[in-house]
């Protein structure tokens, strides 16, 4: 397996940051009210792991060791506050929802993480490619939990996509008399519902791995 | 005829533990459908047949032993407690959610009976009354018994929003809690129907319902009187403390002992095995905790009753507390103990 897909392989389901890692739990759980709200931060924070990677990547000979924590989360920070500002110019209304946790993604572990882990001791393209495909993973996973949040809490999908396009409105999935489940919105649903996502990743790698052992038991010399 | 010793005493099974608690509802159930009609026992049709089904789907997906465990009645107590601590026009699909979260997030994804930390019925009440702080305060008025309209109700026809009245909990920290409207205690006990002698109206006798039922479950040895008096004994002590320093603004001891889901909590809720204390003065601690937090959510709070919320800030605690009063091993004393890990 080539190194890029190894490290694609590694950020979208083996090391994913949400499922695997468990890192990054506060916006985790805070934003993904609905799948727009999901979505945007998830790519946000894709685009500040893909530059911050990438920035870290290029300067890692110039960092002294003893103090890299300190520049990684400079670096970060200056980044963010890009995006932040982008967002802020471009796509105002959802800024104004986002919120606090655009900042916040500086203090996102993931970000630190991948930099500290990866970009630090890897040559560029390959720590660029790693922050996108970290940052991707954690977008599906964060729209997945947006998904399920928004379908339960209120029976609709994309809303607040007005947002982001205008003229377009949100698909009432359910029923229009669905009487919403607010729990699924407030924070103790996204735990539970991250519990079980965290739950059916595990279930599907036994899964496979039980398959492959079973291959494995079918094929070995000591069976024939 | 007389065997000699040693005598071999036969544990009591599960079965017959949750069947007698199912036994000890009844008194309990009989006084609200005399009071608030034959809406509940509805609900709890509705309710325990959800729940086995729950349960049989649960177990098979889980590879466990479908009769063994489908058949040793705790499913039909958790379905009986939501069934009774819901309001008893709560729409029927209301019931079917909260026996489901229940039966399947609190109970089996936990690990089973036995392993759950959380009281399953309670887990339930807490996720509805945050979802559907409505649907959740809509009682009917005591002695409203048309069956028709119940069912009507129940099952989506209509709403009932003539008959509905705010519990006597709510009516009570309501008008407390409105600066302008200078209430004292005595004042909103006259003036609102919701009231009886003591508590709510009609909430009373099904508060003794309950507490004979609980009190055959002490002789029976089903629950020790630990938690029982524990509970009523701190809910008391404390509304009667508050009530003696400032009578207009806090209702006294009988009151708190006679509304909500007092008598039903200290009786069937603060008594599960599962996700109680174990350890005698754990027990004492647990239900102690568990009444004083219930007066503070009822007095201070803003949700109509606070035994469902209590219940599981304790059942978190509950680890902690069997841990610190492990009882001494037999032969040692005072700090060699060695009950602690």
């Amino acid at each position: 397996m080539s190194q890029f897909s190894e490290i694609t392989r590694n950020g979208l389901w083996k090391q994913n940051p949400i499922l695997t890692q468990v890192l990054g739990l506060c916006p985790t759980l805070a934003i993904t009210t609905s799948l727009i709200n999901s979505f945007s931060l998830g790519l946000a924070t894709t685009l500040v792991m893909a530059m911050s990677n990438f920035a870290v990547s290029a300067l890692r000979s110039f960092i002294p060791y003893e103090i890299r924590i300190p520049v990684f989360i400079l670096i970060i920070a200056a980044l963010v506050t890009m995006v932040d500002l982008a967002m802020n110019a471009w796509l105002h209304d959802l800024y104004l929802i986002l919120g606090i946790f655009i900042p916040l993604i500086v203090t996102n572990c993931i970000v630190l993480a991948r930099v500290e882990a990866y970009a630090a001791k890897n040559p560029v393209l390959a720590s660029t490619w790693d922050g996108a495909m970290m940052g991707i993973g954690l977008t599906l996973v964060l729209s997945v939990l947006g998904i399920v949040r928004e379908l339960i809490g209120q029976g609709t999908l994309f809303s607040g996509i007005e947002m982001i396009v205008p003229g377009v409105q949100a698909i009432q999935i359910l029923p229009e008399d669905y009487p919403g489940f607010l729990v699924a919105v407030l924070p103790p649903g996204a735990f539970f519902i991250l519990g079980l996502l965290i739950a059916s990743r595990n279930w599907l790698d036994a899964r496979a791995n039980e398959r492959a052992k079973a291959l494995l038991v079918q094929h070995s010399p000591i069976q024939a | 005829m007389l065997n000699n010793s040693p005598f071999v005493r036969k544990p009591a099974s599960v079965q017959m533990v949750m069947l007698k608690v199912l036994a000890a509802l009844l008194p309990g159930i009989a006084v609200y459908v005399w009071v608030f009609g034959i809406a509940v026992l509805v609900q709890i049709a509705i309710a325990s047949i959800t729940a086995l089904v729950a349960e049989a789907t649960m177990l098979s997906i889980r590879k466990k032993p479908l009769r063994m465990f489908l058949f040793d009645g705790s499913a039909l107590v958790t379905a009986w407690l939501i069934a009774l601590t819901l309001p008893s026009i709560a729409p029927w699909w209301l019931t079917v959610l909260g026996v489901l979260i229940a039966i399947v997030i609190a109970k089996h994804l936990y690990g089973g009976l036995g392993q759950n930390p959380f009281n399953p019925a309670m887990v339930a009440f807490c996720a509805l009354i945050v979802a559907y702080p409505q649907l959740m305060s809509q009682w009917p008025a005591a002695g409203f018994t048309d069956a028709a309209a119940e069912l009507q109700a129940i099952f989506g026809a209509r709403h009932l929003d003539a008959v509905v009245m705010a519990t006597p909990l709510d009516a009570l920290r309501t008008a407390l809690h409105t600066p302008e409207a200078h209430a004292t205690v005595s004042g909103v006990f006259g003036s609102n129907a919701a009231f009886g002698n003591i508590g709510g109206k009609g909430w009373e006798w099904i508060a003794l319902g309950y507490l004979i039922g609980g009190l055959w479950l002490v002789q029976q040895r089903v629950v020790t009187w630990h938690v029982p008096a524990a509970f009523l004994g701190t809910l008391g002590l404390a509304a009667l403390l508050a009530n003696l320093v400032s009578p207009d603004h806090y209702a006294g001891p009988l009151f708190h002992l006679l509304t909500g889901g007092a008598m039903l909590g200290a009786f069937f809720i603060a008594t599960d095995p599962v996700s109680g204390s174990t350890t005698a003065r754990g027990k004492l601690i647990f239900a102690a905790g568990l009444a004083f937090l219930t007066w503070i959510i009822r007095v201070f709070g803003a949700y109509p009753d606070g035994i469902a919320f209590a219940t599981l800030l304790m059942n978190i605690c509950v680890p902690l507390i069997d841990m610190y009063t492990q009882p001494p091993v037999f032969g040692y004393k005072g700090r060699d103990a060695g009950g602690r890990p």
